[in-house]
Parts: C-alpha cells; sequence; structure tokens
C-alpha cells in the first residue's frame, strides 16, 4: 500500500513476476501504476506490504540499492546523457577504470567499455554508431541504448515505463523484438505500456491496475481490448 | 527467481543487421569538430601577422609576451572549462582572484620577504582563499540548487567588496622581489617560468577532464542532470568539487598575477570571467553544458590574445580588439547553434 496524504495510491495491488516472463501492467491515468513500478524499484517506500525477492522479504531503500539487486529500470524519459556516446551511456555511474596506477587515480578503460559495450548491444541485435553522441540518435536507436543500458546490468526484472512512446512503428517493432530476446535471456520485464496491441503483442500475462487495486489478471489470448478497456474502467469486476 | 548471466551466451544465435552502422572516418570528424575550424582561425589570424610584419610580430620575445598574456587567463578558462562543460558558470572568478592575491601577498607579509618558503605560502594562500569563494559557490549551486549565474553574480560582488575592505581600496604592491624576478618575468631556455607553470597545470586539467571518470561524469552532468542522478552519480558532491576547483584555478591566477605585475589590481579584472568563457566558447563548448575540451579552450584564449597583439603591431587602434574577438565569438556560437540544429533534425 502506498498512500500520499490522504490519497491511496495503491491499495492492495498484489503483483508477481517470475523469470523469462512478460508481464504487461496496464491501467487508465492515475490507476496507479508509475507509483507501484516506484516502489518496486526502490524509488519510494512502500506504507504497508512486503517485497519478497527469490521468496523472501527485502527492502529497498533507494534505486542503488534495487540494482544491486539485479533490478533496473527503463524511464520514459530515456535519462541518457545526450552529449555522451552509446558505450558511455551504458557504463555512466559504473565506469570501467584502467589497471594499475592510472586506473587508481581514475583513469577510466575506454577501449574495455567500448568492446562490452558492442558485445551487449549485438547480442541484443541493436546497431548503432559507437562513437556518435546518443543526441545525434534517432528516437528508436536512443530507446535501444536506454533498454539495453537496464538489461546489460539486470540480472532479475527490467521494468519499462513506456518504452515505446515516441516510437514509430518500425521502432516500436524493433523494441518489442528486444523485450523478446531479453526474457529469452531469462530477465522478469514489466511492461507498462498505454498501447494495448503492444502489450497483448508480447506480454505473458496483463495486470490491470485500477483506483489502486489489481483489477484483472488476463493471458494474452483472453484479453480482449474490450475487455482490457472493462477492466479498466471498473466495468469487469472480480475476474483474475 | 533464477540468476541468468547478464554476459554473453555463446549459445544463442546472433542476427546482425550490420549495414545500419554508419560509421564516419575519424579524420572527417575530426576535421568537423569546432576546435578544428578555430584552430584554423588562428594559424590564419597567426600567418598573417607573421607575414605582414614579421620583425615585429614573429619574434621570441613577441611569442614569449603573448604567452605570459595568455597564461593567466588561461588558468581561469581551465576551470571555466570544467564549469560550463557541468552546465554551469562562474562570473566570480575576477573578484576572486582579487581577494586570492590580496589574501596570497598578506600571508607572504607575515612569513618573510624572500626566498621559497615564502613564495610556497603565497601559492597555498592564494590558491586556499579562491577555493574557499569556490565552495561557498559550489555549495549555494549544488546543495540550495540555486541558479549559478545567480550564484556567482552574487560572490563577484561579495569577493569584490571583501577585497576592498581588506585593502581600505589601496592597492597591495608588498610583492617578494625574487618571486616578481623569476616566476614572474623569469624564462628557462627562453621559457617564462609563467608559461611552464600554466602549461603544466593545463595538461593535468585536460588530461582529467578527457581521461578520468570525473571528467566524464562532468560531462554527463552538464548533459543532463536528471540522467546523471539516476545513474547514481552522486551530482551535489561533484559540483562542489568543480566549483571548488574553479575559485582555487581563480586562487591560483592571482598568485600568478602578482607575481607578474607586483601588486594587486583591484579594479583590473572586472572582465575576466567574461574574457573566460568567450574562450571557453571559442573552444567549441557550449553554454548548455556537456561539451567543450582543454585543447579548444587554449586555442580559444590564444586568439584574442593574438589579436589583441598583431591589431596593436600593425597599428589598428587597441579598442578595435574586444570587437575583432565579438565578431569571431557570435561566428563561433552561430556555428555551434547550426550544428545544434542538425543534430535535432536527425
Amino acid at each position: 500500500m502506498k498512500r500520499f496524504g490522504h490519497v491511496e495510491a495503491l491499495r492492495g495491488a498484489d503483483f508477481a513476476i517470475r523469470p523469462g516472463e512478460v508481464v504487461g501492467l496496464v491501467g487508465d491515468n492515475g490507476a496507479g501504476k508509475s507509483t507501484l513500478v516506484s516502489v518496486l524499484v526502490g524509488d519510494q517506500r512502500p506504507d504497508a506490504g512486503e517485497i519478497l525477492l527469490d521468496g523472501s522479504p527485502v527492502t529497498l531503500h533507494s534505486p542503488e540499492q534495487a540494482r544491486a539487486l539485479g533490478i533496473e529500470t527503463v524511464y520514459q524519459d530515456l535519462a541518457l546523457a545526450d552529449d555522451l556516446d552509446a558505450p558511455a551511456n551504458l557504463f555512466l555511474g559504473r565506469e570501467i577504470f584502467r589497471g594499475g596506477v592510472l586506473g587508481r587515480l581514475g583513469v577510466l578503460d575506454k577501449s574495455a567499455m567500448r568492446t562490452r559495450a558492442s558485445e551487449l548491444l549485438r547480442e541484443l541485435g541493436v546497431t548503432l554508431d559507437l562513437t556518435a553522441p546518443v543526441a545525434a540518435m534517432s528516437g528508436g536507436q536512443r530507446q535501444s541504448v536506454g533498454v539495453c543500458r537496464a538489461v546489460g546490468w539486470a540480472s532479475r526484472v527490467v521494468f519499462m515505463d513506456e518504452p515505446t512512446a515516441a516510437l514509430g512503428v518500425v521502432q516500436t517493432q524493433r523494441v518489442i523484438e528486444l523485450i523478446e530476446r531479453i526474457r529469452d535471456r531469462g530477465l522478469a520485464v514489466v511492461l507498462i505500456s498505454h498501447n494495448l496491441s503492444e502489450v497483448r503483442a508480447v506480454a505473458d500475462r496483463i495486470e490491470v491496475l485500477r483506483l489502486g487495486r489489481r483489477a484483472a489478471s488476463l493471458r494474452p489470448e483472453e484479453a480482449t481490448t474490450e475487455k482490457l478497456v472493462a477492466a479498466m474502467t471498473g466495468l469487469l469486476e472480480g475476474v483474475a | 527467481m533464477t540468476v541468468p548471466s547478464p554476459v554473453s551466451d555463446p549459445t544463442r544465435e546472433t542476427q546482425l543487421p550490420t549495414d545500419l552502422v554508419k560509421h564516419e572516418p575519424g579524420w572527417k570528424r575530426l576535421l568537423r569538430r569546432q576546435e578544428s575550424v578555430v584552430f584554423g582561425a588562428l594559424v590564419v589570424m597567426c600567418a598573417t601577422f607573421a607575414l605582414w610584419h614579421p620583425v615585429e610580430f614573429a619574434t621570441a620575445a613577441n611569442v614569449r609576451g603573448m604567452a605570459m598574456d595568455a597564461s593567466v587567463l588561461l588558468l581561469i578558462a581551465l576551470g571555466m572549462t570544467f564549469v560550463i562543460a557541468s552546465a554551469g558558470i562562474d562570473l566570480s572568478v575576477g573578484s576572486v582572484l582579487i581577494f586570492a592575491s590580496i589574501i596570497s601577498i598578506k600571508a607572504m607579509g607575515v612569513v618573510g620577504s624572500t626566498g621559497v618558503a615564502v613564495a610556497l605560502v603565497g601559492v597555498v594562500a592564494g590558491c586556499g582563499a579562491g577555493a574557499a569563494w569556490g565552495l561557498l559557490n559550489g555549495v549555494l549551486i549544488a546543495w540550495l540548487r540555486l541558479p549559478p549565474l545567480l550564484v556567482t553574480l552574487a560572490t563577484l560582488g561579495a569577493a569584490l567588496g571583501a577585497s576592498q575592505l581588506l585593502t581600505g581600496g589601496a592597492e597591495l604592491t608588498d610583492v617578494p622581489t625574487d618571486l616578481n624576478s623569476t616566476i614572474g618575468f623569469g624564462t628557462v631556455i627562453g621559457i617564462p617560468y609563467l608559461a611552464i607553470t600554466v602549461t603544466v597545470v593545463t595538461v593535468i586539467g585536460g588530461l582529467i577532464l578527457a581521461y578520468t571518470r570525473f571528467g566524464r561524469r562532468t560531462y554527463a552532468i552538464g548533459s543532463s542532470h536528471a540522467a546523471a542522478r539516476r545513474a547514481g552519480i552522486p551530482t551535489a558532491n561533484h559540483l562542489t568539487v568543480v566549483y571548488t576547483l574553479m575559485g582555487g584555478l581563480a586562487g591560483a591566477a592571482g598568485f600568478l598575477s602578482i607575481a607578474r605585475f607586483g601588486t594587486t589590481s583591484i579594479g583590473g579584472h572586472t572582465t575576466d570571467a567574461l574574457s573566460a568563457v568567450t574562450a571557453v566558447i571559442l573552444g567549441g563548448a557550449s553554454l548548455f553544458g556537456g561539451t567543450g575540451t582543454v585543447i579548444g579552450t587554449v586555442i580559444g584564449v590564444s586568439i584574442p590574445t593574438v589579436l589583441a597583439n598583431g591589431l596593436v603591431i600593425v597599428g589598428v587602434p587597441a579598442s578595435w580588439q574586444p570587437i575583432a574577438v565579438a565578431a569571431v565569438l557570435i561566428a563561433a556560437v552561430y556555428a555551434d547553434r547550426r550544428r545544434r540544429d542538425k543534430q535535432q533534425r536527425n
């Protein structure tokens, strides 16, 4: 549960995810999606309730701590440093140093970071110019960098908040393929999106939030648009 | 939950549409950088003056003079490169320089009048006084989250006021004479001490900005403060260090300027901050942060210096120099604007 003053943003929003699973998290504006995610990635503390990781309870004090546990987030506004290139962004805050005295002086090992960045991007099927600043890239490429950064460091769960909101059709397809590859690596992916057809295409399960509560939990094949909309607006109660 | 390895899995198929990678050759990229364009302008300028008035311009003595003129400003511009790369600005450096030079003279006066130890005290006192103002700027900007422009506008006034209080408005001139004759205008194999000192500091600064985590984080914060914070970078700490470093360098510049001129100059540094900003922007940095190199700044400092010197030699009144610098600056900023628009369209 999470309260903001008198507003209960979350009340009984049970949520679970397994490795190798993609769960779509949908709901109308204000349903509590963002709040639920910010609690699960350590951005905010819940007022009540618990978080279990591999079955044992954890308390997440900060996003850094969540990250250390292998939980990463792809933010809606990407959170990239525009003037830096892709490798610099992938390793931002987790830079690799040179060996020996130089490393102790804080000298970066740029070629090691570049090599590992290119391995990661290749593995996820993303191609881009590693020497160009992120600002010079297309929306899809930028999104790929944001996603790859999260995936490169996540060992358990990746949360994606509207990863395709600003993208065209082709680029959206790329990101969906990327999500499938991440799932195939055994990570759990939580996809928050307003685009219901996109969620249906990639999710193994769709959770619907309404007024801070889980309103429905549907398999993609049973989740017709009418059913989802009904669950989001409260016309459908007690599925799940 | 099981923990899958985040590293590469050799059994996975790799399909690669490699044709999407557009990689520009390195030399082309280098040529397009603003540093290269401005360097070209500098070379043309020097060549023009050298061919036009070879006897006056292209002499060791004149080059030495220009190097000494540029040295003190370069030190400030070096710090300003870090500040601007972090998307900040420091208008207070001129006043901080004056304040530090006063503290430096007073501290040296306490310990003695000659010798290396006295000079060392002067350096430490000057840098320390400057760094203290820088720390104040940094705390106000990074921890209280006040705009750098306003904070440093305030400390610009405060440091100048404090300087006048300390001296009663009169210049201090009791600089140790051996300091004046060595660091001030002494030379080693024809190269001024002043230029050597500043070159060493500048090279170190350039290496830090280009090759270390400190430099990378400075660019990251300047690019996007939110992104840097989300990546776990302690942005407030980092910015505090950047402004403290700037203050320390302004203090060092204060020490070097009294070593050179043998006196403080309370009224003489009102445009230092703007000259430093001009140099950094000329060198290819953007006021929006995230860019800028020390090599660019060195070129950016050289252009006004060469212009001032050359125009006097060819007989143009010195007052034309700032006008010429203004034209070059506007051209440089316009070029940056164009480049950014082009990036945006991509």
